[in-house]
């Protein structure tokens, strides 16, 4: 068997392929959080548990109603961001004039809300959920064998990514949405209705999370607190990158993971550390980020 | 009378103003300290440690969040640092005194957070916040990972030993008045900071930090010298945690041990030196109540709604609100 740096070449390209999917969900999280941030100056500490909100949603479908994956994939999301709508609406829009900091704060104790209320209900160990049956099995690409579902991940992790960031960057929506948030004033005595773009990019960013909590289901263990963890990573992700920066927290949650990949074969203890230890080396050199304007 | 007799009439009642305000502030403390002085005797002296431990942090952390505004979201890594180092020095070096385990516990933890300043201090707001949570996080793997800590279940059986090898600290009613002494010396020390011509140029960095620097002040040292100070606090408070729970465990570096105390903070009144005293008794009090009664499970999201209820309507805090009132009433 070939052997790279005294790893097999085997064991190197499964460890690559785990961190690029894990790359994909952080991309689409701090996807999330970056539209979030870099539009309406909202720090959503509340990502994670919606991000399990997708997962759980789903579980909670299947075993229930019967709904399958492909349906899940769309009413998941669309409940989460209704759920984000209806937090925008009540919450945070009492606190928009107010310091960033408390954003941040209220959606920690809706966090902590949402988590504590499914832990109760659901317990810590985790809900199964079945492949779908058009996913089970793989290829054998020649130096690795590929699970059908993890390439699907990766696809659609990268379609919804880019989708965002076409949206956002080049179409007149997002130029609006972008307006809004440099002048919300100057839009609105255009006739654009600032408050409902503002409600709709909470909501939107909230899917995003829910959409990459539905991809995970079938993989990883889905448990009222598998957000909390992912989501202080995810943190890290989008400040290497530059906060709301778009593009910047896509390329940067791949990388992330294929680094944590790397890690995880050529020297395991470090490898949960090691994106917070990239963010440290990244924050001396460019304070802003890879990807970040100046501020 | 002339404009001058007036000027000074005006500059006469508000001396008197102060004074009778400096009078209602020693007499409020004086029964506070008689107060903390009989409690043990009332209540379990275990419980009320815990209370000024997590008072002692949440003071700690007001000072930096409170009064320079800057929101640490990592303060958790101080206060386990200092519970670890206190904790795994007093395990396995017995010629070492209790006070000599503490005093080392709070300066590894100073050291830590002169690293965390550096590499943070030049962010603000949230961009801070998530920098000391990520560098937090760093601190978190590295205490899961090392084999001195325990790991999951934590470092156990730490001796609470003597003090300056004479005062037996396993007796309750020592350990506790040595708790309260150390923590009315840090909250003295706070005062006297805040008060202090130091003091006034945080809170001049807080309120307008483009107008302190114009002004010629260096606001990263001020900063940086308010993080070290703050971190410094944090890990006496860990410290004494390990030596009066003789145990030191991961909840302490996880990040909602982070946001518990802002939650303290935030529901005392951020900005008031007894806001989180006040808060830490609250957040403590409430915890031990649910976790008696049939809501015992419901800790986490009560907790989560106290916080959305505070930052909601009562961004002012207890303190906060309870000096507006006597102001409005009693002016």
């Amino acid at each position: 068997m070939s052997m790279i740096f005294g790893v097999p070449m085997a064991v190197l390209s499964g460890q690559l392929l785990i961190g690029i999917i894990n790359g994909a969900f952080y991309a689409l999280l701090s996807l999330g959080l970056a539209v979030i941030f870099g539009l309406l100056k909202i720090i959503n500490f509340a990502h994670g548990a919606m991000y399990m909100l997708g997962a759980m949603a789903t579980v909670i479908l299947f075993d229930t109603l019967g709904v399958n994956y492909w349906v899940a994939l769309f009413l998941a999301p669309l409940l989460v961001g209704i759920a984000g709508v209806l937090v925008e609406y009540f919450l945070l829009r009492r606190i928009a004039g107010q310091d960033h900091i408390y954003s941040l704060l209220l959606t920690f104790g809706v966090a902590l809300i949402m988590q504590g209320i499914l832990t109760n209900i659901y317990g810590v160990s985790g809900l199964r959920y079945a492949m779908p049956d058009m996913f089970k099995g793989g290829v054998n690409l020649g130096f690795m064998f590929m699970p059908y579902y993890r390439a699907w991940v990766i696809v659609a992790a990268l379609v919804v990514c880019f989708g965002t960031w076409f949206m956002i960057e080049k179409t007149k929506l997002g130029a609006y949405l972008r307006a809004g948030t440099e002048d919300s004033q100057l839009m609105q005595g255009f006739g654009i209705n600032v408050p409902l773009l503002v409600s709709l990019t909470y909501g939107f960013g909230v899917m995003l999370a829910a959409f990459a909590g539905v991809l995970a289901a079938p993989i990883y263990s889905v448990t009222p607190v598998m957000g909390s963890h992912i989501l202080i990573v995810v943190f890290a992700v989008v400040v290497i990158g530059g906060m709301g920066s778009i593009g910047g927290a896509i390329i940067t949650g791949i990388l992330m993971g294929i680094v944590e990949g790397l890690t995880k074969t050529f020297y395991p203890p470090a490898s949960s550390a090691v994106i917070f230890l990239v963010m440290v080396i990244v924050l001396m050199i460019r304070p802003n980020g890879l990807f970040g304007k100046e501020a | 009378m002339s404009q001058i007799d007036i000027q000074s009439d005006i500059h006469k009642t508000i001396l008197e103003q102060q004074k009778t305000e400096d009078r209602r502030k020693l007499m409020l403390n004086g029964v506070l300290l008689v107060l903390l002085l009989l409690a043990p005797f009332v209540m379990y002296p275990v419980f009320l440690m815990k209370i000024l431990c997590f008072a002692l942090f949440a003071v700690a952390f007001n000072l930096l969040f409170g009064f320079t505004g800057l929101l640490s979201f990592g303060h958790a890594a101080f206060l386990a640092t200092g519970g670890y180092t206190t904790g795994y020095l007093l395990s396995n070096f017995s010629g070492l005194t209790t006070e000599m385990g503490i005093i080392a516990g709070t300066l590894v933890s100073t050291v830590l957070g002169l690293g965390f300043a550096l590499l943070s201090i030049r962010r603000q707001g949230i961009y801070f916040a998530m920098v000391t949570l990520a560098l937090a996080q760093l601190v978190f793997f590295f205490f899961v990972q090392s084999s001195f800590t325990g790991g999951e279940d934590g470092m156990h059986g730490v001796p609470r030993g003597e003090l300056f090898g004479l005062i037996n600290l396993e007796d309750n009613l020592n350990m506790y008045y040595f708790v309260l002494a150390v923590f009315l010396g840090c909250y003295l020390l706070v005062q006297r900071i805040v008060s202090s011509p130091y003091g006034q140029v945080l809170k001049a960095i807080k309120q307008n930090e483009p107008r302190a620097v114009s002004l010629g002040y260096k606001v990263d040292r001020y900063k940086v010298l308010a993080f070290v100070i703050s971190a410094a606090l944090a890990g006496l408070a860990g410290s004494m945690k390990s030596v009066v729970f003789q145990l030191a465990s991961l909840n302490d570096a996880h990040w909602h041990m982070s946001g518990e105390v802002i939650l303290m903070t935030l529901v005392g009144g951020m900005g008031t030196l007894l806001g989180p005293v006040i808060g830490a008794m609250f957040v403590v009090n409430i915890e031990y109540q649910l976790a008696q009664g049939p809501l015992r499970d419901w800790v986490d999201p009560i907790l989560g709604g106290i916080f959305v209820l505070t930052v909601l309507a009562f961004r002012s805090g207890i303190v906060g609100e309870v000096q507006r009132f006597v102001r409005k009433n009693m002016g």
